[in-house]
């Protein structure tokens, strides 16, 4: 595929070739770029469905400790006997939970539908650079959720350690069940996980580099290239060191070796380990851990950029502003890490200089949240449900991000460290940001992926409830954390203090409830579109980017023609001396037309 | 009963989106088309919104805050709860500015058909305000946060501290005094056998008066240095009330120090406090669970297994007096083994 430059001869090959695909070749080894964005979204669609049940499920237990109820039984058969949940499969579920969340829904799942959708269609190239390495790339994303959803039914319990997977709890077998197979599998399938992941991220770089089409300079891409290839380079750059550090816990716990293991009794039995460190574990994987949050988030961003500019029928605010703030908060992000870890005993000189480095974070986030704001003044703003998921992204990114600059100083973080605040924290600003992203993404391009419409009103309905239900769950738990009760506490009865926390549990529970069922209506509507939806346009939203100059259903290679050649930026909405409140790229310049 | 609900409720959606489509198709207007009305209703909503989300904010304010910690029972801490209330009071003006000009914006500028957006794509003065606006801001919460941080880490000592070794394995804590020297003895988890559990090494001079307890008893007014040790995996010792939190690590000793200000009993006296025992009394009752006197504690904060949510240890902050007598009554590791 390494053929795929802009050159004639390429063009009229595509004319001719006439491919007979079969079902393996067309829907499951595809090594088309939308067919494989559409196996991603699906996947992780299907994990994000786990990930929130089993949020459920813990906040039943959170909210009504200790208290039977026959579903749990049900569901988690014998580590709930008589409805009851056992301790370890709470601490499963909450490490279940995360793990899923944070890599398959929010990092394959948004990263890997989009830019592969996108990357391709929006800088007007056939495929990706290498169409062999992006089916790769897929499958073993999809081997390491197989493994993942394996993980879940050996006879000691899937991993429980936590999404971070300190050892020595996770290394040692002995010191819960969670750390014995399920640990294994976990770690094997965050090993594939990651290789996929390198493969998808080399790929969408070198796509991004090489193939932009004619008149597609730099400053010229849709801002969702620009995020894509920015988080690209990150997971490039930081997931290798999560593989090293996984690799060596397996070293750890099945070769003896003492990385991060030393001077260790453990249920009454010595262990030989000396000269390991686990604060070496907690460096390698922040140093990935840290950066992986804007992995998850900088896709959501660029999405979001795309769909208020389009919507608001006006030019994104700032747009140079907009590329400077995703370079700053991409560097910034790799010189922070030490955050998470202020109270773990590392030299107290380095949390100066984690807190110095992570509050300057908020700089370009701010610039980011006020060029969003800025681009919906004056605007004529088309409420689409894609239009409202990314006005509540703008949203979070502020709520959660403002409680960045307590948790980001660390004399602060002394006290409210891995307490709910941090809960609070992150899932508004990552967690909520990131998936509302994701549901604006899937809204807008839906007609691009199936060549049909969702319904409008279901999509009304699912972003109401979940935008309420979101505040609802994540809110309150400030409070929580600010009366110092710790996450991942199976219960918080064994504490009197924390009594008169449980009516404000049980308030998060019902909203966790609520959201959770809304998702339904999403399920339906998405599969339901898929099949009956009303036949799309070919440019629904009257948005300028290239992917809407392709023809509605998919042909290899995206365009009949010639490739598309490119005379502007994406932004052109409502932009004087023009008829349409919208001019796509390739539409050249008119005489004495400035450029933005 | 559950399947017939789900069926019932498919089956309610597939008509309602008939309807939908038939009503649009009555229109001639596909469905998923915006039209004024709902840029309209949409708009309406994200104001309505926007301004639910500032009353339930002060909502939880004015209901919420009486849950969270009270004052601050050490000397560091009142200067990074002075920290905190700045920060949180930066944070939460800047919360109730931007996000009502949000949904306003969103209301304001909600779409018509006769509307046209204004074409208007940078303005380098704004980004340069809101860049340095904040950077400012920042800079002095920066300056603040390092100043008390490193004021924390690194105390300066009038008197010498004393010095107390908090040990903790699943799930458990265990305390051990440094005794008349105020120097711990050697310990190691080799060295652990029978009663010897915190694995002192009995040939160390300075470990034959050092004291081990279950409780921590601390004098009011005198700085404690906390060293901490785990046996197993990594656990965090957590003292809320005191602000204080240092994780413990298998293989390595880490610290933290702080000189507690206000005694248990003093502190059960606090307004604040009595409320907050009034109310958590209330819910016991009602449950009928014993009654509950205000203590100190430290709870295990870093995930350690399947009882971490119950690793938790009672802190006494006492007069020097009632201390020296409680210490007294304490068994010495000679004594012990």
């Amino acid at each position: 595929m390494a053929d795929h430059a802009h050159d004639h001869a390429h063009d009229e090959h595509h004319d001719h070739e006439h491919h007979t695909e079969n079902f393996w070749t067309k829907y499951v080894f595809s090594m088309d770029h939308k067919m494989i964005g559409k196996q991603f979204l699906i996947t992780g669609m299907f994990m994000g469905l786990i990930g929130v049940f089993m949020s459920m499920l813990f906040r039943l237990q959170l909210a009504w400790p200790g208290e039977s109820f026959p579903i749990l039984e049900t569901f988690l058969g014998k580590w709930a006997p008589g409805g009851v949940m056992d301790p370890n499969m709470y601490l499963a579920l909450v490490t279940i939970h995360g793990t899923i969340m944070v890599f398959f829904v929010l990092t394959a799942g948004l990263s890997g539908t989009f830019s592969n959708l996108l990357i391709p269609l929006q800088i007007g190239a056939r495929d990706m650079a290498s169409g062999f390495l992006n089916m790769l790339s897929y499958w073993f994303f999809a081997a390491s959720s197989v493994v993942m959803v394996v993980s879940l039914f050996v006879e000691t319990g899937p991993a429980s350690g936590g999404w971070t997977v300190y050892p020595p709890l996770s290394a040692l077998p002995q010191a819960m069940p969670g750390s014995g197979a399920g640990m294994t599998l976990w770690l094997v399938s965050m090993t594939l996980f990651i290789a996929g992941s390198l493969l998808g991220s080399l790929n969408y770089i070198v796509t991004v580099i090489n193939l932009r089409t004619k008149g597609m300079s730099m400053t010229r891409l849709p801002l969702t290239i620009w995020a894509f290839f920015v988080t690209a380079i990150l997971g490039v750059l930081s997931f290798p060191v999560l593989l090293s550090a996984a690799l060596l816990l397996m070293m750890d716990r099945m070769l003896g070796t003492s990385f991060y293991l030393s001077d260790i009794m453990v249920a009454g039995e010595l262990l030989g380990n000396q000269g390991g460190s686990p604060v070496l574990y907690e460096h390698l994987f922040w140093f990935l851990g840290h950066p992986e949050v804007y992995i998850i988030l900088l896709p959501a961003l660029g999405i979001t950029s795309e769909v208020i500019a389009t919507n608001s029928r006006k030019p994104i605010f700032g747009y140079r502003a907009m590329i400077g703030s995703i370079l700053a908060i991409a560097f910034l992000s790799f010189i922070v890490w030490g955050h998470h870890m202020f109270v773990t005993g590392m030299n107290p000189f380095l949390g100066s200089v984690f807190t110095f480095t992570t509050l300057l974070i908020a700089i370009p986030s701010a610039v980011k949240a006020f060029n969003y704001i800025t681009t919906l003044w004056k605007g004529n703003i088309q409420f689409t449900p894609a239009m409202l998921f990314s006005i509540a992204l703008v949203s979070t990114f502020v709520a959660g991000g403002l409680t960045g600059i307590i948790l980001g100083d660390s004399a602060l973080d002394i006290n409210v460290h891995d307490t709910y605040f941090v809960v609070a924290h992150f899932h508004i600003v990552m967690g909520l940001s990131a998936i509302f992203g994701m549901f604006a993404g899937v809204y807008h391009w839906f007609p691009k992926m199936y060549g049909r419409m969702m319904n409008k009103s279901m999509g009304y309905l699912h972003f109401w409830l979940t935008f309420v239900s979101a505040y609802g769950v994540f809110f309150p738990m400030h409070f929580t954390g600010l009366a110092g009760l710790p996450r991942r506490y199976y219960s918080n009865a064994e504490f009197p203090i924390f009594d008169e926390l449980q009516d404000i549990n049980v308030i998060i529970t019902m909203f966790a409830i609520a959201g959770g069922i809304a998702q339904v209506i999403f399920f339906f509507n998405f599969f339901y579109s898929m099949w009956r939806g009303p036949k799309a346009p070919q440019n629904p939203w009257k948005s300028n980017t290239l992917e809407w100059t392709t023809p509605v259903e998919h042909i290899h290679g995206n365009w009949p023609g010639a490739l598309p050649e490119v005379h502007r930026w994406a932004y052109d909405y409502s932009k004087p001396g023009h008829d349409e409140d919208f001019v796509v790229q390739t539409t050249p310049l008119k005489d004495g037309e400035h450029a933005h | 009963m559950i399947l017939i609900v789900l069926v019932l409720a498919v089956l309610t959606a597939l008509q309602l989106i008939r309807i939908f489509e038939l009503s649009s198709k009555a229109r001639k207007r596909a469905e998923y088309e915006v039209t004024d009305k709902d840029n309209n209703n949409q708009g309406w909503l994200m104001l309505l919104f926007g301004i639910g989300l500032m009353v339930a904010f002060f909502w939880m304010l004015a209901t919420w805050s009486k849950v969270m910690l009270p004052k601050s029972a050490s000397e560091h801490g009142n200067d990074i709860d002075s920290l905190f209330n700045i920060s949180m009071y930066v944070i939460m003006a800047m919360f109730m500015v931007v996000q009502p000009i949000l949904f306003y914006f969103a209301w304001k500028y909600r779409g018509a058909s006769d509307r046209k957006a204004t074409y208007y794509e940078h303005n380098n003065r704004l980004e340069f305000i809101w860049t340095i606006v904040p950077a400012l801001i920042l800079a002095v919460l920066i300056i603040y946060g390092m100043t008390t941080w490193s004021k924390t880490m690194n105390p300066k000592n009038e008197q010498e501290p004393m010095v107390i070794e908090v040990y903790a394995q699943q799930f458990k804590w265990t305390a051990r005094y440094a005794g008349a020297d105020n120097k711990l003895g050697f310990a190691n988890v080799r060295l652990i056998k029978d009663a010897n559990v915190l694995g002192v090494d009995t040939l160390d001079v300075l470990a034959a008066d050092d004291k081990v307890a279950t409780e921590i008893h601390l004098p009011v007014g005198r700085p404690v240095l906390f060293k901490f040790r785990s046996q197993d995996v990594i656990h965090s010792a957590y003292m809320p009330h005191f602000r204080a939190q240092m994780n413990c690590v298998p293989g390595m000793t880490t610290q933290f120090q702080f000189t507690p200000t206000v005694t248990t009993a003093e502190m059960r006296q606090d307004a604040e406090v009595v409320g907050k025992v009034k109310r958590i009394n209330d819910i016991r009752t009602a449950k009928g669970e014993e009654a509950y006197a205000y203590d100190y504690i430290l709870l295990c904060n870093k995930i350690c297994g399947s009882a971490h949510y119950n690793m938790q240890m009672n802190i006494v902050v006492e007069t020097e007096a009632e201390y020296q007598k409680w210490l007294a009554e304490q068994k010495t590791i000679a004594e012990l083994l």
